[in-house]
């Protein structure tokens, strides 16, 4: 089954000078339900854009998108994303924050507290339920962050860059959790949610994905690459980084990415003469 | 910053606050004692600026006599309606045009060209209006907190970060639930800044109308002290306003950190 389906996906901008500038050209590329893929690409190359897409926040100029009931029209029912940037309510308690998507759901905010604290138990904030955003650390927030999105039991979870503003071991031990989340769906017989994780970071999406998509620079960014991860599962990502098959997998796709990479700093410097 | 380890209460660049309060009183009565000093040595001259001591004994005595309040009493019941009726009528319009570009496209030439109208020139207009009672001073009072609540209604909607939009209408959030959970909450952080400030204004509007023409309130007071050249009670009743304007701002202080918690 498909959860997500991008066909043949244009998608323009108007400057503020009045010029058109198209972000993504002709994208076409499918995600298995279940699946957890990662879309690399230099910066500034249209990636947000494509999940605005996903979510529906964003109607694309040509093509369809395709969720679960078909094309997308308005916001896509069966998605969750979470921004890059911090998204949590900065007047509302860690508590408050995670029960939110149940509340406007129509639950009683007796039961959604009461869900809200077992997630906050899961993502290890039990002691910091009352405290706010402003309160927390980067990783705690992005953990509150999760469990936001996940209290919500989506079938598909859309995340922009999530965790590039944390530091490299935070950050480390935010994927594995990732990970044993989206893992241990498996474990408690419930359908596995399909991810798709959007980074810079080449090392990350191989180590948290079934399938990597490499875009090219922007404007016009098009899908260049794509290659499936040849991994197990359940991944120790401490241990991952060394393995042959991640070591070869990182130097095939380093080989496309590297040239976009190039090209989209060739675009951003001054044109001289 | 979890970990909450908050040492004693400290202010900016780690000056204590009693060390502050402190120097806040010795600032005050050091001003005072000049002020007096001067005038018993007969450098200024009490005719024209009164004494201390003098203005201090009137104060007690209109308490005293129980004069005060009434005056007192129009006053702040002039200030309250015009704070609330001002602050009503700028927030739902701030609210409305930061829901709707256009509009506000539309109408920003007229909402500037209204704020930019010297309010005092109003008064008189008001006084043949709504007469010489409370309804001519509400009124002025309401034209100046209008557009301060108006401007910081319409930032504060408008301001409202794109991202959090997004996010909690990816949640799941109807229109009611984004201008509940997400605007409202937005737009009072800047209401509640400008409150202050409100507040002030509508101290101003009440007394200056009075001053202008009426029969009651603190304005009153100090108009007629004025009109017989008696300038401690001009002091004193400018005293008894400070006093009152502190003591509010105090509360609303209170009630501001209270309502923003969450900013700390």
């Amino acid at each position: 089954m498909t959860a997500l389906e991008f066909d043949r996906v244009s998608r323009q901008f108007t400057a503020p000078d009045g010029r058109e500038y198209r972000a993504l050209d002709d994208i076409s590329f499918t995600v298995p339900a279940g699946a957890f893929v990662a879309v690399v690409g230099p910066s500034g190359c249209g990636k947000s854009t494509l999940l605005n897409l996903a979510a529906g926040l964003l109607l694309p100029s040509a093509g369809v998108v395709r969720g679960q009931d078909g094309t997308l029209t308005g916001l896509n029912r069966h998605a969750t994303y979470m921004f890059q940037q911090d998204a949590l309510l900065p007047w509302k308690t860690a508590r408050d924050n995670v029960a939110l998507g149940l509340i406007l759901a129509g639950a009683s905010r007796a039961d959604a507290r009461a869900h809200a604290d077992r997630w906050l138990a899961r993502v290890g904030l039990a002691a910091f339920g009352s405290h706010y955003p402003s309160q927390l650390s980067g990783g705690m927030r992005k953990r509150a962050a999760m469990a936001q999105h996940w209290i919500i039991d989506r079938s598909l979870l859309l995340m922009d860059e999530p965790f590039s503003a944390l530091d490299v071991h935070t950050r480390l031990s935010m994927e594995g959790e990732l990970l044993a989340l989206w893992e241990s769906a498996d474990a408690s017989g419930a359908a596995k949610k399909t991810v798709v994780f959007v980074t810079h970071d080449l090392e990350e999406a191989i180590a948290l994905a079934d399938e990597v998509v490499v875009l090219s620079a922007g404007p016009a960014a098009r899908v260049v690459a794509r290659h499936p991860v040849p991994l197990g599962r359940p991944r120790d990502l401490m241990e991952l980084r060394t393995a042959p098959a991640f070591v070869d997998l990182h130097r095939a796709l380093w080989v496309v990415l590297r040239e976009e990479v190039k090209r989209s700093q060739r675009a951003a410097e001054p044109t001289r003469g | 910053m979890a970990e909450g380890d908050r040492a004693a209460p400290v202010a900016a660049r780690g000056v204590r606050r009693s060390t502050i309060a402190i120097w806040q009183v010795a600032v005050g009565v050091s001003a005072l004692a000049l002020w007096e000093t001067l005038v018993s040595a007969r450098l200024l001259d009490p005719f024209f600026v009164s004494q201390p001591t003098e203005i201090a004994r009137r104060v007690a005595a209109w308490s005293g006599d129980g004069t005060i309040w009434l005056h007192l009493a129009t006053t702040l019941e002039e200030s309250l309606l015009g704070l609330l009726i001002g602050s009503a009528l700028g927030i739902a319009l701030g609210f409305w045009f930061g829901r709707s570009p256009a509009l506000a496209m539309v109408f920003d030439p007229y909402i500037k060209m209204l704020n930019a109208v010297p309010r005092i020139v109003l008064a008189p207009l008001f006084l043949l209006w709504f007469g010489l009672g409370i309804w001519s001073k509400v009124a002025l009072a309401v034209t100046l907190v209008f557009f301060i609540m108006f401007f910081s209604t319409y930032q504060g909607v408008r301001d409202a970060d794109r991202v959090l939009i997004d996010n909690v209408r990816m949640l799941g959030a109807s229109q009611r639930q984004l201008v509940r959970h997400v605007l409202v909450p937005s737009a009072l952080t800047w209401i509640f800044s400008s409150l202050q400030a409100s507040l002030g204004f509508a101290m101003v509007g009440a007394v200056v109308g009075e001053y202008l023409g009426s029969t009651r309130g603190l304005g009153y007071v100090i108009s007629q002290a004025e009109g017989t050249f008696d300038t401690t009670g001009v002091f004193a009743g400018m005293t008894v306003l400070a006093i009152v304007v502190v003591l509010i701002s105090a509360a609303v202080s209170r009630l501001e950190r209270w309502l923003l918690a969450w900013k700390q």
